[in-house]
């Protein structure tokens, strides 16, 4: 919210500079988000009155006027504006003005007349968006004073970013009360408030049939003031500077107050009102088009003004076009009224609307307001267009009225939260400079009796802070948590995702965060059989579904950089992806790479060889050697991967992740020119770790073997190490194929596969004899497994 | 007999230098020191003297002769240096060119951050405890003390799954599963992504938080000062950090404070926000069960593209979301 800091010192002034005053506001919570003046900077800018006008000799458009600044003699000035006619006062940019912009007004000739100055528009000076003609100045304004001084632009504007339990901050006086708080200066009210005794009555009835969202309901009716008056300059000014557009005079009136003291108004046009006011919820389906010309179709639990015509004001946000009041309004009805937080809080949002009144009732309002704001209105306007007053239509229930909290507040307490002792007499006065009552029970302990407007106290947390705030939370001690010393938890077979990353990175990958919302497409290309789960308010379409997969996002990641010149890219993503699961959401951690480009990077001794699935694979592998996780490849038919070139990762009889190259025809659409190769497992399995159960060395000598087995091409190479895992002696520790031959010197649709087997006992020297008959055993089982000769 | 000797020497030593390989040392060998050398022929002439002479000249020619073995030795060590030194010339490789197989990626600097804090907090004792980023409407919302009409809602712009469950806003319904689910003393921290409806140069639909809370019987807010104050010293090294409390509110907290810092190792000194905190209202330590009366706690949530923004020179948000590896790669 935007104050201006002169309005505010009319209740109470403390010698701060805008800056002081920020920044008191700031560290007592009220953060100040900027402080301009005004008005952007100008000088040399005064009052001027138009003497005379006369057509320009040579322009049709231009005028050569007389103006009046208050000096020996009037300036001659060349100006543009339509609007300019003798007798009206303007401000005037005498030679040596420097406007918004840094533009300065020198001397000029324009078609050969000479011109001393420049008559100004609001916009030229920064005080309006766009203008039409040049600023009218009061007749009362005095000739040649300064134009800054004279409309107090050098007024300090503080704006507030005001939390939603300040709701009494909402205006000049809930400020004012702050800062008087603060800076422990006095706070008065700078005027006095009366009713005006009534000049007639009225015959608008009020009935409220909700008084649990409106307990009190204040109206009077305004009869012969003169219509359509201009609204003072000094009243358009204040309303300008805290952002708020002047509209009519009666309209400025109710904004006025708004802004001087948080009690939101409305202005109803008694002529066009149709019997009884009723105060009432809405009817399902009851229309209602709102000032700012909206239709409405209403729900019931909205609280609305109505007439005999039906709803004519959503109670507390806005009111109804039909009952405006307008440049012919003769009689007006001012409703000042309290509705409960509660019965305003989200039907502006349901609708579509935020207005500074539902901002203000959704946060809640001084029930005590209404009376008060009331007479400041009807005083505005009888002192600005005269008129008179009816007797006030009050209508009020007392057991729905907020009552006055009072809460319980121990010292002891206090010291636990705060960890600080506050002397007795440091918290009372800091809870009287807010206006609490404070009543001393026994010592140390009181009864605090909140103000009417503090409706966000309830809670004896809620004095503390108040107490913590005022004092000042820097000057509050510090002091280290003392706890009992305890080791924690070390699991060892719990394995840390930074082992993962780890695990990637030194392999030359790079982390990459993808948003977990993707484009609807791509989330069903990758969801396999899983239900996907959408935003019900997405940013966009591409935005629009919770990825079942973390592939679309890297995929995208892929794209990017090709686009960017990057020839070879390694990314990877740890996260959740998502589907419905029953009535509740799988939303499970995976790991996911990506890979394209060559194989290793451009380096002067190594070919580039583009990369192929025996990188991919050969990355998975690593990731579950860190977890030493057993697990069997098996072929897949993944919708979104190469036929040929793809496996799923199965542990323990469970699918936990696939890998392979994408699909040609994805990685096309995504606009990469070479194949793409992508993993996506389960983070969890490759988290749970083995404890290690060391195994004795052999301490005689290992002997090692080469065999060389020629087999049928579409035989899978598993087929052979089960027939080896399952038929070799125990003295054979571990095998690897170190050849694949496929060519000239085989049969057609043959292979040859080269193994090295080691061999070792714990116990003693292996014998010629041993290795032997167990290399013949393994050739056996092989060939009759696999059908593998040996070559 | 002396000067024939001392001319032998002479004679080894002139063709010494003249010697260029290894193959003509040997034949020097031969000519002085080989059977038919030289020495040989003069050891042989000793018999012809008289047995008195025999040992003086014997020992002369002896050291005559171990004096070219020592030329020819010194020859021969300077020819194989000299050798060794041409073959390891020709063996030299432009050092400057690149190493084989370097290929080292990085992680996300935002995980680094959560990285960083994570281990901080772990030195205190904090554990990491998890939630879903599907969440309901209890625990993003109504345990936090933000009932439906909140206006506090309206702040959150929170993306909708339907009526009642949203993208969690904030880590904080981690809080409230940690305590649900747990008994104090609880010391946690909740890192993770969390989601706003918001999207333009200051904000993304996705960002990261981490949420921490301690509930213990006398925690106060006093320790948490101490708390925030030093991870924020900590977490940026800089033991002259500024840093400054402001009151603020977060309906799950009271009091709640604002935390900014200044410093002039970056920014330019001005306050900058940081991180929100406060002590856990007792109503939401009711609403998962914890007695107030017995219990108090305190909790933060710290922005951790801030954080990252701020310690690693970071000039805008969006960088973190696009994946240029231009970008990352300065991450190592």
């Amino acid at each position: 919210m935007k104050v201006s800091k002169h309005w505010i010192e009319a209740w109470t002034r403390p010698q701060w500079s805008a800056e002081e005053m920020s920044e008191a506001l700031s560290l007592a919570g009220l953060e100040v988000d900027e402080v301009a003046l005004a008005a952007p900077p100008f000088s040399g800018v005064v009052v001027g009155q138009v003497l005379s006008v006369e057509k320009h000799p040579d322009a049709d458009k231009l005028n050569v006027t007389q103006v009046d600044v208050g000096e020996e003699a009037p300036l001659q000035i060349v100006c543009g504006a339509r609007n300019v006619r003798p007798g009206m006062k303007a401000p005037c940019a005498k030679v040596g003005a420097v406007l918004p912009g840094g533009f300065k007004i020198k001397k000029a000739k324009l078609r050969g007349v000479p011109s001393f100055g420049m008559l100004c528009s609001a916009s030229e000076l920064g005080l309006a968006e766009q203008a039409d003609g040049l600023m009218e100045l009061p007749a009362d304004a005095p000739i040649g004073e300064d134009l800054r001084a004279y409309l107090d632009l050098d007024d300090p504007v503080i704006d507030i970013d005001l939390t939603p339990n300040r709701g009494d901050c909402l205006s000049h006086e809930g400020i004012a009360r702050e800062v008087s708080a603060l800076a422990e200066t006095p706070f008065e009210q700078p005027y006095t408030i009366k009713p005006v005794d009534a000049a007639f009555e009225s015959a608008i009835d009020v009935v409220v049939e909700a008084p649990e969202a409106c307990p009190r309901y204040l109206g009077v009716e305004v009869r012969g003031f003169k219509n359509g008056m201009e609204t003072p300059l000094w009243l358009q000014e204040r309303l300008r500077r805290c952002g708020v557009r002047s509209i009519s005079l009666v309209v400025d009136i109710t904004n006025y107050v708004l802004l001087e003291l948080g009690q939101p108004m409305h202005a109803f046009d008694a002529d066009t009102l149709q019997g009884k006011i009723v105060v009432r919820m809405a009817k399902e389906g009851e229309q209602l088009t709102t000032l700012d010309g909206k239709q409405l179709t209403l729900k019931p639990n909205t609280l609305v003004i109505a007439d005999a015509s039906g709803p004519i004001a959503l109670a507390g946000i806005m009111g109804g076009e039909a009952t405006a009041v307008s440049e012919k309004t003769q009689r007006i009805f001012f409703e000042a009224a309290h509705f409960t937080p509660t019965a305003i809080a989200g039907r502006a949002r349901q609708y579509g609307l935020h207005t500074d009144s539902s901002h203000r009732f959704e946060r809640g309002v001084d029930p005590e307001l209404p009376e008060k704001a009331l007479w400041r209105a009807v005083d505005l306007l009888l002192e600005l267009a005269g008129g008179e007053v009816s007797q006030v239509v009050r209508r009020e229930s007392a057991e729905h009225l907020p009552a006055p909290t009072m809460i319980r507040l121990h010292q002891e307490k206090i010291e636990r939260v705060i960890g600080m002792v506050f002397p007795a007499a440091l918290v009372e006065s800091l809870l009287k400079r807010l206006h609490f009552e404070v009543k001393a029970v026994e010592p140390g302990v009181w009864d605090v009796t909140a103000p009417s407007w503090r409706f966000d106290m309830a809670i004896e947390e809620d004095l503390i802070e108040e107490l913590a705030r005022l004092y000042g939370y820097n000057r509050l001690p510090e002091s280290a948590v003392h706890a009992p010393m305890q080791l924690g938890q070390l699991p060892e077979t719990q394995l840390d995702e930074d082992r993962l990353r780890t695990a990637l990175v030194e392999r030359g990958y790079h982390e990459v965060i993808t948003y977990s919302f993707i484009d609807r497409d791509s989330a069903e290309r990758f969801a396999l059989e899983r239900q996907l789960v959408s935003l019900a308010n997405p940013l966009s379409e591409d935005l629009s579904t919770m990825r079942p997969s973390l592939l679309p996002g890297l995929l995208k990641a892929l794209a990017y950089n090709q686009k960017r010149q990057q020839l070879r890219v390694r990314v990877f993503e740890l996260g959740r992806v998502f589907a419905r699961d029953g009535e509740g959401y799988a939303q499970q951690h995976r790991i996911g790479g990506a890979i394209y480009g060559s194989r290793k990077p451009l380096h002067w001794d190594t070919p580039v060889e583009i990369v192929d699935f025996f990188d991919i694979k050969g990355d998975v592998e690593a990731l579950l050697a860190a977890a030493d996780l057993d697990v069997v490849f098996e072929p897949t038919s993944h919708p979104a991967l190469h036929p040929g070139q793809s496996a799923q990762v199965v542990h323990d009889g469970t699918v936990i992740g696939w890998l392979g190259q994408l699909h040609p025809q994805l990685y096309k659409a995504n606009k990469i020119a070479q194949p793409v190769f992508v993993f996506e497992l389960a983070l969890e399995p490759l988290l749970q770790a083995r404890l290690p159960q060391a195994q004795p060395v052999s301490r005689f000598p290992e002997v090692l073997r080469d065999l060389a087995f020629v087999v049928n091409a579409d035989v899978p190479v598993a087929r052979l190490d089960a027939a080896i895992a399952t038929h070799a002696p125990a003295i054979l520790k571990q095998w690897q194929w170190f050849d694949l031959y496929e060519g000239d010197n085989l049969p057609a649709g043959k292979k040859s596969l080269a193994v090295k087997l080691r061999f070792s006992d714990v116990e003693r020297t292996l014998e010629d004899a041993d290795v032997e008959a167990a290399v013949n055993q393994i050739i056996e089982s092989v060939a009759r497994e696999t059908g593998a000769q040996l070559r | 007999m002396q000067e024939r000797l001392q001319a032998l020497v002479e004679e080894a030593r002139e063709a010494l230098e003249k010697v260029e390989a290894l193959a003509d040392l040997d034949t020097l060998r031969v000519r002085f020191l080989g059977k038919k050398g030289a020495f040989t022929a003069l050891m042989k002439g000793l018999g012809q003297m008289s047995p008195e002479e025999r040992p003086k000249a014997g020992q002369i020619i002896n050291e005559a002769k171990q004096t070219v073995q020592a030329l020819l030795n010194e020859k021969r060590a300077a020819l194989e240096a000299a050798l060794l030194e041409k073959r390891l010339a020709a063996e030299a490789v432009d050092i400057t060119l690149p190493g084989r197989d370097v290929d080292i990626g990085g992680v996300h600097p935002v995980t680094r951050t959560l990285e960083r804090i994570e281990r901080l907090f772990a030195q205190a004792g904090f554990t990491v405890a998890q939630g879903p980023e599907i969440e309901d409407d209890w625990h993003n919302f109504e345990a936090l003390n933000i009932p439906e009409t909140h206006p506090a809602r309206a702040m959150h712009d929170t993306f909708y799954i339907n009526e009642k469950e949203v993208l969690r806003t904030h880590t904080s319904g981690v809080q409230i599963r940690v305590m649900e689910q747990g008994e104090p003393p609880i010391r946690i921290i909740a890192p993770g992504r969390v989601y706003r409806c918001d999207s333009d140069q200051t904000h993304t639909p996705m960002f990261h938080q981490v949420e921490g809370l301690v509930v213990e019987k006398n925690a106060n807010f006093a320790q948490l000062k101490t708390l925030i104050i030093d991870f924020l010293r900590r977490f940026f090294e800089d033991d002259n950090l500024k840093v400054r409390f402001r009151p603020s509110y977060f309906p799950f907290t009271e009091p709640s404070a604002e935390v900014d810092i200044a410093t002039d190792l970056f920014g330019d000194g001005r306050w900058m926000e940081v991180l929100g905190c406060g002590m856990v209202h007792p109503n939401v330590l009711r609403n998962v069960g914890i007695d107030p009366e017995t219990y108090q706690g305190f909790a933060f949530g710290l922005g951790v593209e801030r954080l990252t923004m701020l310690r690693y020179g970071v000039n805008d948000l969006r960088l973190f979301f696009e994946n240029d590896l231009r970008f990352l790669q300065q991450f190592k």
